[in-house]
C-alpha cells in the first residue's frame, strides 16, 4: 500500500521503478554471500545428480581388478575401491540417492508437520491436547533409535527411508507449525474473517497456510542438511539403502570403513562431500531464514 | 514449589504412558513375513536360539494375543516384577540384566561428552557473542557451522585413520572398567567423547552466541556499563546468567541427539555400550531387546528433562512456579 500511494503524484524518475516481490526478495539473497555461495553448489550437486551418467567418468559399477585400492592419480582422480571401480565416478552416482533421500524426506516431513501442527493448533481443543501428548512422547524417543528399528522392521528400500525419516522427523517440525497456527488465530483478521463466515476451508487456505510459508520454507531448506546426515548416519551403522546403487553413506560405512587403514580415500571422499552437501544446504537454509523469519528481520542476530 | 512439582509430575504420566505405547507398538507392526524369516533363520542356524518354530517364536514375542493384552502383559511385567523379559537371542541374562552391565558404560561417555560440549560451547558463545565481529567470533562460527555440517562419524574415522598413517598411532579400542585402571579407563573414552562432545558444541555454542547478543542489548546491562563496572562483572554477573537460561532447556532438548550419537560414536570406536547393544540386538532382530532399549533411553531423557525445569528456578529467580 505505502509503495502505490508514494508513487502517485510524484516526479516519477525519483521513485525507484518498483519491482516485483519475488526480484525483491531474490536481490537481498544475492546480498548474502555465503547463503549464495551454499545455493550455487546446492545448484551445481543437484546437476550432477541429474547427469550423474554423462559426468562420471568410468561407469560406477566397472571393476578393474588390476587396479583395485588405488591412490587419487591423473587416471582415477578420487582412487578406486576393493574391486577398482573408480571412486570418482561411484560419488557422482551415489550423490543421486544422497540428495534424494534428503530431499524426499525433507519435503514429506515438511508437508507432514503442516498437516499436523494446522490440525493440531487449528482444531485446539481435545484433539490439540491429545496430539501434543503425543509429540511430548515421542520427542523423547531418541530418533535414531526409532529410525534404525523401523527400518529393521520395514526394511531398507528407498521408499521407506524416505517415508520414515520423513513422518518421525515432522512430529517435531508440527511444535512450531502449531504455535505459530494458534498466534494466527489471536489476529484481529483471522477472527474478521470467521466473523464474515468464511468457511473453514476458506479461512485456512486463504489466512492461515500462507502466512505459515517462511515457516515452511524455513523448515525445508534447514531441515534438508539434517535429514541428508540422518540417513548417512543410518548407512553407517550399516541399515543404509539396499537398493544396488551407491549413497555417500553407504560409501563410508561399507568401502570406507572395511579399508580404512589401507585406503583412507575410500573414507575421506564421501564424508567429505556429505560435508560440503550439508553445509551448503545449512548456509542456504541460514540466508533464507535470516529473510524470512520476521523475528530476525532487521535485528542485529546472525 | 510443591504444588508446581506435583503438576510437572502428573503431567509426566500421561507422557511416560504414551512413551510406553508408542515404543510397544513401534516393534508390533512387525509384517508377518519377518516372523516367517525369523523362524527360518532360528531354524537354520538351530543353536544359538532357542526359537524354532512359527508358533514359539509368536508366543515368545506375545503375538498370540491381541495388543492390548500383550501391552497389558509387557508394561505389567516391567511395573510389578521389573522384568523385560528374555532376549529373544537366548542366553543366561535377562535383558535388564545385559542394560544393567552396559548403561555405566554409555553413562560414562555421555556425561563425558556433555562435559566436553559445555566446556566448548559456553566459553566459545560468550566470548564470540562479547566480541560480535571481531576475527575471533568469525573463526568461532566458521568451526559451528562447520561443526553442524561434518557427520561426527566420519571426523572419527578421520581420528583412527589419519594418525595411524601419519604417527602409527591409533586411538585405543579396548575397553577397560574403571576399577580395573582409572587412567586406562579415561583414556579409552577421551576420543569417543572427544568427537561426541565437539560435534554436539557447534549448536550449543551458536544458541549460548544468539543468546548473549540478545541480553547484551537489554537496558539493564546498559545500566550495568553506565554504572562503570568492569566488562568481566558485567558478562559474569548480568549477562551471562539470563543468556544460560534457554541454553538449559535446549541441553535437555539435545538428548535425544546425543543419545544417537552415542550409538554411533560407541559403534566406531568399540565402545560395549548400550547403542552397541541396540545395534546388535536390531541385526538380530532381538525386538524385546529393543524395546527395552527404547523404553530406558526414552524415559532417561524425561528424567533429565524434569531435572532441568525443577532446576530452573534456581537459575531464573523470576520464575517462580506456584
Amino acid at each position: 500500500m505505502a509503495t502505490a500511494s508514494e508513487s502517485t503524484g510524484r516526479n516519477v524518475s525519483n521513485v525507484p521503478a518498483r519491482r516485483h516481490p519475488a526480484v525483491l526478495f531474490l536481490r537481498k539473497l544475492a546480498r548474502k554471500r555465503l547463503g549464495m555461495g551454499g545455493a550455487v553448489v546446492v545448484l551445481l550437486l543437484i546437476l550432477v545428480a541429474v547427469f550423474a551418467e554423462q559426468i562420471a567418468p568410468y561407469p560406477f559399477q566397472e571393476r578393474n581388478v588390476r587396479n583395485r585400492l588405488q591412490p587419487p592419480s591423473a587416471e582415477y582422480w578420487l582412487g578406486t575401491d576393493q574391486i577398482g571401480r573408480d571412486v570418482l565416478s561411484r560419488l557422482i552416482v551415489g550423490s543421486r540417492l544422497s540428495l534424494l533421500v534428503g530431499l524426499g524426506a525433507t519435503l514429506l516431513g515438511v508437508v507432514t508437520s503442516l498437516f499436523l501442527g494446522t490440525l493440531s493448533g487449528f482444531v485446539g481443543g481435545k484433539l490439540d491436547m491429545t496430539i501434543q501428548r503425543f509429540v511430548d512422547a515421542a520427542m523423547t524417543i531418541p530418533d535414531l533409535l526409532v529410525l534404525l528399528t523401523m527400518l529393521t522392521i520395514f526394511g531398507r528400500g528407498l521408499l521407506q527411508f524416505i517415508l520414515v525419516i520423513g513422518i518421525w522427523g515432522a512430529i517435531g517440525g508440527s511444535r512450531t507449525i502449531r504455535s505459530a497456527v494458534i498466534a494466527i488465530k489471536e489476529n484481529v483478521y483471522f477472527e474478521s474473517a470467521r466473523a464474515a463466515g468464511s468457511p473453514v476451508s476458506r479461512t485456512l487456505l486463504r489466512h492461515v497456510v500462507p502466512n505459515l510459508m517462511p515457516l515452511v520454507i524455513i523448515g525445508f531448506t534447514g531441515g534438508i542438511g539434517y535429514n541428508i546426515l540422518t540417513a548417512a548416519g543410518l548407512s553407517f551403522l550399516g541399515f543404509g539403502l539396499d537398493v544396488g546403487t551407491p549413497d555417500w553413506g553407504s560409501m563410508l560405512s561399507r568401502e570406507g570403513r572395511a579399508y580404512m587403514e589401507s585406503a583412507w580415500w575410500l573414507a575421506m571422499w564421501p564424508g567429505l562431500l556429505l560435508t560440503i552437501a550439508i553445509f551448503s544446504f545449512n548456509m542456504f537454509g541460514d540466508a533464507l531464514r535470516d529473510l524470512l523469519d520476521p523475528r530476525l528481520r532487521g535485528a542485529n542476530v546472525r | 514449589m510443591t504444588a508446581y512439582l506435583l503438576r510437572r509430575v502428573l503431567l509426566l504420566v500421561p507422557t511416560v504412558f504414551l512413551v510406553t505405547v508408542l515404543v510397544f507398538l513401534l516393534v508390533r507392526f512387525i509384517p508377518g513375513d519377518v516372523i516367517d524369516m525369523m523362524a527360518e533363520r532360528a531354524m537354520r542356524t538351530g543353536g544359538g536360539s532357542f526359537l524354532v518354530d512359527r508358533e514359539a517364536l509368536e508366543k515368545a514375542l506375545g503375538l498370540d494375543k491381541p495388543v492390548h493384552e500383550q501391552y497389558a502383559v509387557w508394561i505389567g511385567n516391567i511395573i510389578f516384577k521389573g522384568t523385560f523379559g528374555k532376549p529373544l537371542t537366548g542366553g543366561s541374562y535377562l535383558i535388564e540384566e545385559r542394560i544393567a552391565r552396559r548403561l555405566p558404560i554409555t553413562a560414562e561417555l555421555g556425561i563425558l561428552a556433555l562435559l566436553i560440549q559445555l566446556a566448548i560451547a559456553l566459553p566459545v558463545g560468550v566470548y564470540s557473542a562479547v566480541r560480535q565481529d571481531t576475527g575471533g567470533d568469525y573463526a568461532a562460527r566458521t568451526a559451528a557451522v562447520i561443526g553442524l555440517a561434518a557427520p561426527n562419524f566420519w571426523l572419527a574415522m578421520l581420528i583412527i585413520i589419519f594418525p595411524s598413517i601419519w604417527f602409527r598411532w591409533q586411538p585405543p579400542i579396548e575397553h577397560v572398567s574403571f576399577g580395573a585402571d582409572p587412567l586406562g579407563n579415561l583414556y579409552f573414552f577421551l576420543f569417543p567423547s572427544l568427537i561426541l562432545g565437539t560435534a554436539g558444541s557447534a549448536g550449543l555454542m551458536r544458541l549460548t552466541r544468539t543468546m548473549m547478543l540478545e541480553v547484551l542489548r537489554q537496558d539493564y546491562i546498559r545500566t550495568a556499563w553506565a554504572k562503570g563496572l568492569k566488562e568481566r562483572v558485567v558478562v559474569v554477573r548480568h549477562a551471562i546468567k539470563n543468556a544460560f537460561i534457554p541454553v538449559a532447556t535446549s541441553i535437555g532438548m539435545d538428548l535425544p541427539r546425543l543419545v544417537g550419537g552415542a550409538v554411533i560414536i560407541e559403534n566406531v570406536f568399540n565402545v560395549p555400550g548400550l547403542g552397541r547393544l541396540a545395534i546388535d540386538a536390531l541385526q538380530l532382530r532381538d525386538y524385546p531387546t529393543v524395546s527395552a532399549l527404547n523404553l530406558v533411553a526414552a524415559l532417561t531423557i524425561t528424567g533429565v528433562n524434569l531435572m532441568v525445569d525443577l532446576v530452573y528456578p534456581y537459575l531464573d529467580p523470576r520464575i517462580r512456579y506456584r
